[in-house]
């Protein structure tokens, strides 16, 4: 049993003593080429022999149960197997890290998309085939609530706050009061969810696209009643997840569940459809967002509330006030949710839950304020920042909100701002806007294992790379405590066999699953220098050679027999003591088309506070997507739900718009504070994935406004409604 | 997707032929793919024409231009003849779909592309043009996308096409090869039908006619062409409006205006008092704005999509003041070489 090691107290800055110089280089990932070329192995690649393959089949009334599944309506139709249904049949994904089976409803039946069923057969083709024609009696219940503003059902929790809020806001001299709404939205990662499931006995070996495999073997496990440790998962290449593959999905339970049946390998890929239909999307909000201030910008009140939804029985609500509870101090803070139940499709963790939608509005809401003020919005950020947090009285851990601000404004050229109209380029007006980023920062419990021998090392744990760098960032860590250069560092990740890691999630994979990478590799660190006849502290490793004690040898001729060190990382007592969370800046400027109301974003910057950079080409592509994710929030996505059904009507990628590449500007600019996060973890590094989309999209709504005048309070702001604020102005 | 027989054809007597009511013609298959895997579209048998002759070029017809109807998306954008004398028909091309969909999708396709309502793609919801008498889930539906003008209380889907609508500014005419082998010529205006009580006949073609031209005019002498698309996203999007200009100044007034207007209409729409008040004016925005008022005057918008009434009216006084010099030109706004 692996001792577990708890971040109780800060750590020697060792990687900042190490000499190999590897951590934080922008070094391409080892996978990259076999990504390009198309031979890294996603989980519906490589079908075992004899696989059968099925279509989920979707219900098509929003309340209600299937009454009867007419197997024989599709029977004769070729290369049809058969269908699959049952109790094992999930309802939804998994939440993240629920660890347990989600809901499975029988025959109920809670949404419109809601799968039901699987169609097995010979082929793709065959399966998609009988799932279209698969003749299924419904009986629906009438008057489902589809619609979360009209839901008869809210769950309202206390509020939480702190100081005199009502004295505090009705006391002072400015004050903004605003509600706002922003749009569903979906993770709509490039590899639909996919599953093959092959028994071997009773033992289950599954290939599928999910993000925490700890936990999704237990999901598994539970779904289908059988022991964990009979559950074997694979997940080795993952096309993109943003949060929609925390949980253990209805792919991989159906394909599971048939293969049990059929006694052959089963492979389910939803289609892009399907994925819509029933995957976890991010909830549409409606906010309220309140500050009240000095004339010399002090803040007195801080407000934001919120109203979200789900379905029952789900546990999540969309932090909406995550940031909003620490960026900035007043005097009383106050924050409320209210969770509305209906039967629109599910709602879960979308990158970023809470940032993603909270800043949005938490921080165009400010840029009014900076307006009424009269103050520069860097400024009056400035002038707010706490010194502790305004909720908890926590000390915070390193901090560079303030240097990212004013750093960001600098590069920026953010002193040329001018007032709202005043530039325009023949019939687009141009301007500026800011806004702050931040991301609470978490070390989630994890286990790694590092063998060293002569011809190198290799790095073992159930981790997944969801094509933020895992395979390079960890070959890095290990390269720079062992003394190697990163080529000569395998790293063999997503294979439930090895030591249970942290996952990808909130942003703490690399962090947190690194952090037992590097406490692995400082246990053998320790084996080395008791081998050397040296003390710790006194042994450089570097370039295959060790150093310390007047000696210097080989680490190969160091190595009798592999060296083989597991560790196990928790959070403790620094995450009491400290809040930690990253920190960014964005500046923005975009175009605003006086006639159509077309905006078009020509460059955005964003500075950002992640601690220690683990490797500055994969933080830089992780902060630069979540920015496109932040222009996606703040002008083109958006889901529609009918409203007598509540099922997604836009549900391809025609009709859901990601940012496309006209979209995103060519000037796309991201730079890191060279800073340290004792309290995080040994490695003082913070999590980026989430970071980068905090506040970016407010950033762009808040150009639009110095652009043209036009305040929005509807996000996403597609031209329709650019043309009536302009039209509201008279422009 | 349903089982269904293909067969190549050799000859277009061969193609039309083998064309009944259970048959499709499929050429660079863009759209019916799609709508074949999602069962929206289920023939019995496609009638593959790509290997036919003759339909894939671009050549001079007498001082216009006829572009076979296997000519891609792709291929008749670039010709740099389209480009110099017909400008507006490539930047309408190059404001659709994607360069990857350009490459496949050809000129009779496109024509002849179904609507993207998203009611229509779903084969659980109720739509009077997958399922005549089935009822229309779009009414009370969403209905940001919809038309505004030509629909029925059948059916409000719009025409997805950007091409047709620089086509129909440019007054082209289709050819179509008859069941006797003869072939016709159409105004595109009249291969489109209107939905009313029968949204499932979009097109005035019989089942075994086929597309194998269109043909461009001679080019107007000093036009001045524009398109301009406005979508919810820069690109990779349907219009939510679209307008295409063709417009001659002489003398400092309008001689002439060609304006055909995309995603608000069940096909490229046109109106032919708004051109009449701008001929014989001086450019001018306050008659821009009473011109884009007569426009939008008899649309009928959807409960969700009434903003494309001034989005329209704002697009096509930009796309004027481009057209007309009172703004400056920006990308999609091309003064027309001189015919060689």
């Amino acid at each position: 049993m692996t001792e577990t090691f708890r971040m109780d107290k800060a750590q020697a800055r060792l990687l900042d003593e190490t000499g190999q110089g590897v951590i934080g280089t922008p070094m391409d990932r080892p996978d990259g080429p076999q990504k390009v070329s198309g031979r890294a192995r996603y989980a519906a690649d490589g079908t075992p022999e004899g696989t059968a393959h099925g279509v989920l089949v979707r219900a098509t009334i929003t309340k209600g149960k299937v009454a009867a599944i007419h197997a024989d309506s599709i029977s004769d139709l070729p290369g049809v197997i058969g269908v699959v249904s049952g109790p094992e049949f999930i309802r939804n994904p998994a939440q993240g890290m629920a660890n347990a089976a989600p809901v499975q409803p029988g025959t109920r039946v809670d949404y419109h998309g809601q799968p039901i069923a699987l169609v097995v057969g010979e082929s793709f083709e065959a399966a998609r085939d009988g799932a279209l024609r698969l003749k299924v009696d419904f009986e629906a219940e009438a008057g489902a609530d589809v619609d979360p503003d009209t839901a008869s059902e809210v769950e309202t929790g206390d509020p939480s706050a702190v100081g005199d809020w009502d004295s505090a806001f009705d006391g002072a001299a400015f004050k903004v009061d605003r509600e706002f709404t922003t749009a569903a939205q979906v993770a709509a990662a490039m590899e639909p969810h996919a599953a093959i499931a092959e028994w071997q006995g009773d033992k289950l070996l599954l290939r599928s696209s999910l993000q925490m495999l700890r936990f999704n073997k237990n999901e598994i496990a539970d779904s289908l009643g059988i022991p964990a440790e009979n559950v074997q998962i694979l997940a080795p290449f993952v096309g993109g997840g943003f949060g929609s593959k925390l949980g253990i999905g209805p792919d991989a339970v159906a394909a599971a569940q048939a293969a049990r049946e059929l006694g052959r390998p089963v492979r389910v890929v939803m289609p892009r459809q399907a994925v819509f239909d029933s995957i976890l999307r991010r909830t549409e909000t409606t906010q309220r967002v309140r500050f009240a201030a000095d004339a010399d910008g002090k803040l007195r009140a801080v407000g934001h509330d919120d109203r979200v939804s789900n379905l029952w029985e789900e546990g999540f609500a969309e932090p909406t006030s995550s940031c909003s509870q620490f960026l900035y101090g007043a005097d009383a803070l106050r924050f409320q949710q209210s969770l509305a139940r209906n039967h629109r499709t599910p709602t879960g963790s979308v990158r970023a839950p809470g940032e993603a939608v909270g800043m949005l509005t938490f921080e165009a809401a400010l840029d009014e304020l900076a307006e009424q003020l009269d103050i520069d919005p860097v400024e009056l950020r400035l002038k707010n920042l706490p010194d502790t947090h305004p909720m908890t009285g926590q000390a915070f851990s390193s901090r560079g909100l303030a240097e990212c601000l004013r750093r960001g404004a600098e590069e920026f050229g953010w002193s040329a701002r001018g007032k709202p109209g005043a530039r325009r380029e023949g019939d687009w007006f141009i301007g500026v806007g800011m806004a702050s980023a931040g991301r609470p920062n978490m070390l989630i419990q994890a286990s790694a294992r590092v063998r060293l021998e002569a011809g190198g090392a290799t790095v073992e744990t159930d981790m997944t790379d969801i094509g933020t760098g895992t395979y390079a960032i960890f070959a890095q860590i290990a390269g720079e405590m062992l003394g190697l250069s990163a080529d000569r560092v395998t790293v063999r990740l997503g294979d439930t066999d090895l030591p249970g890691a942290s996952g990808s999630g909130g942003s703490f994979g690399a962090s947190s699953s690194g952090s037992a990478v590097f406490l692995a590799a400082r246990k053998i660190r320790a084996k080395l220098a008791e081998a050397m006849g040296c003390d710790a502290d006194e042994l450089t490793l570097q370039d295959g050679i060790a150093r310390g004690g007047n000696r210097e040898m080989a680490i190969s001729d160091l190595v009798q027999s592999e060296i083989v060190e597991e560790a196990q990382i928790e959070a403790g007592k620094t995450a009491e003591s400290h809040f930690s969370a990253g920190y960014g800046a964005h500046f923005v400027e975009v175009a605003v088309h006086a006639w159509t109301g077309e905006v078009r974003v020509r460059r955005m910057l964003g500075i950002m506070d992640i601690g220690r950079v683990l490797n500055e080409k994969t933080a830089r592509s992780q902060a630069v997507g979540g920015m496109v994710w932040g222009l996606g929030a703040a002008l083109t996505e958006e889901i529609s739900h009918d409203p007598r059904t509540g099922h997604i009507v836009t549900r391809d990628l025609a009709n859901y718009h990601v940012a496309s590449h006209a979209d995103v500007p060519a000037q796309m600019e991201v730079s890191f504070l060279d800073n340290r996060d004792d309290e995080a973890n040994p490695m003082q590094s913070r999590g980026v994935g989430e970071l980068g989309i905090s506040g970016a999209g407010a950033a762009v709504f808040n150009a639009i406004h110095n652009a043209c005048g036009v305040r929005l309070y509807d996000f996403p702001a597609t031209p329709d409604k650019v043309i009536a604020g302009l039209e509201a102005l008279g422009l | 997707m349903k089982e269904f027989t293909y067969a190549r054809a050799e000859t277009l007597d061969d193609a039309a032929g083998q064309l009944d009511e259970t048959a499709r013609v499929i050429a660079g298959g863009t759209n019916l793919l799609d709508l074949m895997k999602l069962q929206v579209m289920a023939p019995e048998k496609v009638v593959d024409i790509t290997r036919l002759p003759d339909l894939s070029e671009i050549s001079a017809e007498g001082e216009g231009l006829r572009i076979g109807a296997l000519v891609t998306n792709s291929q008749l954008a670039e010709d740099h003849r389209v480009r110099s004398l017909y400008p507006v028909l490539s930047r309408a091309i190059l404001a659709g779909a994607s360069g990857q969909i350009r490459n496949k999708a050809t000129t009779g396709g496109n024509l002849l592309q179904r609507t993207r309502c998203p009611y229509f793609y779903d084969p659980a919801m109720a739509c009077n043009k997958r399922d005549p008498g089935a009822g229309c889930a779009a009414k009370e539906g969403v209905g940001r996308m919809l038309a505004v003008f030509g629909v029925s209380d059948d059916c409000l889907a719009a025409h997805p096409s950007d091409m047709a609508v620089g086509l129909r500014a440019l007054d082209a005419e289709v050819e179509v090869r008859s069941p006797d082998s003869s072939t016709r010529r159409l105004k595109l205006d009249e291969l489109y039908r209107l939905p009313g009580d029968r949204p499932d006949l979009e097109t005035t073609l019989a089942v075994d006619e086929i597309i194998t031209a269109v043909v461009l005019p001679a080019p107007e002498k000093g036009a001045v062409q524009a398109y301009r698309k406005v979508r919810d996203r820069a690109s990779y999007a349907f219009a939510l409006v679209s307008v295409a200009g063709n417009v001659t100044l002489t003398d400092g007034k309008i001689a002439r205006a060609k304006l055909a207007y995309g995603g608000v209409a069940p096909k490229p729409w046109t109106n032919a008092k708004v051109e009449e008040m701008l001929v014989g004016q001086a450019p001018d925005e306050a008659l821009f704005r009473k011109a884009a008022e007569a426009l939008t005057a008899d649309a009928t918008p959807h409960s969700d999509n009434a903003f494309k009434l001034p989005m329209l009216r704002r697009t096509l006084i930009a796309v004027l003041r481009e057209a007309t010099g009172l703004a400056d030109a920006s990308p999609g706004t091309d003064k027309t070489k001189d015919a060689a």
